[in-house]
């Protein structure tokens, strides 16, 4: 397969590049999977158009530089390695990925992090609806989302765990929505930090407004500073912002809905 | 005001001549029924508690206790049943979802005891198993249209094979989660499912370390929660399955209360101890057979294109072109649960009222995949109330690859229906946490118990085979002319593409 492919590889320094202009979805994976087979560690893919699945269940700290539009499920079953993305992503990045980090300069469309149990999506731009969908915590492993602009509806659904952090950049939170409705609907788990003021009927069923408390903020700084670090903002003038914390209202929100635990009550 | 469990639906008779007041009831019930005032000296059966198990009478060393069906009933009516009025009882008094287990209870038509097997006599002989080889032996997966040859180079194949599961036997142990059943349960059919060359499934629930050395017979689920879904699982189990339905409740999601996610449970999870565990009913990245292929090739491409990935689907009104857009989203086999399928719980409204039989959804699937000239791209797994060999066999001649056994497993590791799965305590070990009560079951005892049903049912399998005139389970397969159907309407032998006895 190399060898088929050797027009479009070239090495420089320690990365590995490769031209995926007009290459299949399955042909690069599988490139990328040989090369690793071979000893590659670190990438820079160009003329990316939306082919899916780059680093689709990958395991180990491998780096990859992707410029262009990443197609969906991005570093879906991810597990460990950093892919930063010169461009936009699409639906399903960092789907159920374990550990690793995702770090976008453009923007993202729906579902990005759904289910991840752990690891890091930091997005520069705007993501769509539904985004942090069913995110899971265990042990040490809380996974967070970080975006620079605006989330649709649904932010959080069936959260479980995790860390949403929504900043609203170059928006006025205070008169304008950063984010859609129905947030944090059949939350269970988790908190969604929001800058500005979020109201009450902005939130789904489950969902609640709670303190902000020293540790919610120490999450925030640390986050926002990790994500102002990778896109060159001022992560104080940021910090300077109130925040909203949403939560859920209790770790087993449909527990009363049979008729045995009702007999329990 | 009490209602609750009122009449009860067992009635406890102890044989005060032969009670030898060893206590040995009070310690096997795991529902309170039996209960002894030390001060008075007097017994005390709650018969409302009891769920008719009959646990405490098979471990009664005095063989006194007898649980009967309980004779007091309200004044009977043909349409406001006892079951009826004693449901809107509960709900009235306490406002929620009725929860209940195993499979569905209204007594709907059963297609499978409606029709019959052929046998040869005189003009096509048959086939004796003991002393020709019978094939059992089926592959699930994709199969190739055509092979061929790379040139030049003698016999080596240039035609890609897809990953296929190999089995021993067309019967395969179906997804029941580590959480809704014990790790010891879990073990038996593993390690039967070993001996006998077949496949159990882990269910939603993750694999437990435990199963590790058996993985290459076991079948990892994706389901819409994702819980315990990480790549080293993916890629260490034989094959995929995409959980999108369920025949005992189709249309719903699941939801594991947190109470019930205990420190192990939350391991093999992955996710915190004591929160709910909820699979929503949709996949959140599904809600197109565009999205569906997404899913399937997302697993396909995380597990380097190695392992089969099949999709389960409940079996509803359109089950055929579901099927077709599953098989053809690129699913090397579709699961097919009818509405008799098994749970450990489940709204008893749903269980009972949604889907359609087994038997209708294989032969509407076996019949337009192959209309659409794809019946090669996939297997058809049937799955849901298959009780015995003459099932299996019925289920394949109307067009089944390969089937899945739950609740009948269950049976064979001691089950005996109780129906209380959902409330943790099954008292014979298999649907509980309780380490007491876990302890009932003893794998090496479950392991053979499971193995041995296998055993038995392949025999069978092998005896109709012969009966039949067939040296090959692939010969009976969609071979609906070796079946019949008795006191069927002509609609119902259409639709299962079956002729009448007699013709």
């Amino acid at each position: 397969m190399l060898q088929e492919f050797k027009k479009i590889i070239r090495e420089e320094e320690d990365f590995v590049i490769i031209d995926a202009k007009g290459i299949y979805y399955r042909e690069l994976n599988e490139l990328i999977n040989e090369l690793i087979l071979n000893g590659s560690k670190k990438f820079r893919i160009l003329n990316v158009n939306g082919q899916r699945f780059i680093a689709d269940g990958l395991r180990g700290g491998y780096y990859i530089e992707i410029y262009g539009t990443a197609g969906d499920d991005l570093g879906g079953f991810a597990n460990g390695p950093t892919i930063v993305i010169h461009g936009d992503i699409q639906d399903g990045a960092g789907n159920t990925m374990n550990e690793g980090k995702i770090i976008v300069h453009g923007s993202g469309t729906d579902i990005i992090g759904h289910s991840m149990r752990g690891g890091k999506i930091f997005v520069k731009g705007e993501v769509g609806y539904r985004v942090g969908i069913h995110m899971k915590e265990y042990k040490e492993q809380i996974p967070v989302i970080v975006v620079g602009a605006t989330a649709g509806d649904f932010l959080g659904e069936y959260m479980a765990g995790g860390r949403i952090i929504i900043l609203g950049l170059e928006k006025r939170p205070e008169v304008e929505d950063i984010v859609g409705d129905w947030i944090g609907t059949g939350i269970h788990g988790g908190a969604i930090y929001i800058r500005g003021v979020i109201t009450k009927d902005k939130l789904g069923y489950s969902a609640n407004i709670k303190e902000i408390d020293e540790n919610d903020r120490k999450i925030i700084e640390k986050n926002v500073r990790e994500f102002c670090s990778y896109f060159g903002l001022d992560a104080d003038e940021i910090l300077k912002s109130k925040f909203t914390k949403i939560a859920p209202i209790s770790r087993n929100p449909f527990a009363a809905m049979y008729s045995d635990s009702r007999e329990n009550k | 005001m009490v209602w609750k469990n009122f009449p009860p639906d067992f009635y406890v008779r102890v044989d005060k001549e032969l009670c030898i007041n060893c206590m040995r009831c009070i310690k096997e019930c795991s529902f309170g029924v039996h209960e002894y005032d030390r001060k008075k000296e007097l017994w005390k059966r709650h018969h409302e508690k009891c769920v008719g198990c009959l646990r405490c009478a098979a471990m009664c060393p005095a063989k006194a206790i007898n649980i009967e069906k309980s004779r007091m009933e309200y004044s009977p009516h043909p349409v406001w049943t006892n079951k009826v009025r004693k449901d809107i009882k509960m709900q009235a008094e306490t406002g929620g979802v009725i929860l209940t287990a195993m499979g569905n209870e209204v007594p709907y038509l059963s297609y499978f005891d409606h029709l019959v097997l052929d046998a040869c006599q005189v003009t096509n002989p048959s086939i004796d198993p003991l002393r020709e080889p019978m094939e059992l032996r089926t592959f699930i997966g994709r199969k190739s249209e055509r092979f061929d040859l790379e040139e030049d180079s003698g016999a080596s194949l240039k035609t890609e094979i897809a990953p296929n599961l190999k089995l021993e036997t067309p019967i395969m142990f179906a997804h029941m989660s580590y959480g809704s059943i014990s790790i010891e349960a879990q073990l038996s059919m593993a390690r039967a499912a070993s001996k006998i060359g077949t496949f159990m499934g882990t269910g939603e629930g993750g694999m437990h370390k435990d199963l590790y050395q058996y993985a290459d017979h076991i079948i990892t689920q994706v389901a819409s929660g994702r819980f315990a879904v990480h790549e080293e699982y993916l890629k260490r189990g034989a094959a995929i399955e995409i959980k999108i339905g369920q025949g005992a409740k189709p249309g719903i999601g699941g939801h594991l209360p947190g109470k019930k996610v205990t420190k192990e449970i939350s391991e093999t999870r992955m996710i915190p101890e004591g929160s709910d565990a909820i699979s929503p009913a949709p996949h959140h990245d599904i809600y197109s057979i565009e999205d569906l292929s997404r899913l399937i090739y997302a697993l396909k491409e995380a597990t380097r294109y190695k392992k089969p990935v099949f999709v389960k689907i409940a079996a509803v009104h359109n089950v055929a072109p579901i099927a077709v857009g599953v098989i053809r989203a690129g699913a090397d086999a579709v699961v097919l649960d009818g509405f008799r399928g098994g749970t450990g719980a489940a709204p008893q409204v749903h269980r009972d009222h949604h889907g359609i039989p087994l038997e209708v959804a294989i032969a509407t699937v076996d019949r337009r995949l192959r209309e659409e000239g794809i019946r090669h791209w996939g297997s058809i797994i049937a799955s849901g109330g298959i009780r015995c060999s003459a099932d299996v066999a019925k289920a394949i001649a109307l067009g089944a690859d390969a089937i899945y056994i739950g609740t009948g497993a269950l049976v064979a590791m001691g089950c005996t229906v109780c129906k209380k799965c959902y409330t943790g305590k099954c008292p014979w070990g298999i649907a509980t946490q309780i380490p007491e009560l876990r302890k009932r079951l003893n794998p090496d005892e479950g392991a053979k118990r499971a193995a041995n049903l296998l055993e038995a049912w392949s025999h069978e399998l092998k005896e109709i085979l012969g009966a039949l005139g067939l040296n090959s389970i692939e010969s009976l397969r969609g071979n609906r002319d070796r079946l019949r159907g008795v006191g069927l309407n002509e609609i119902d032998l259409e639709i299962l593409g079956v002729k009448p006895a007699g013709w």
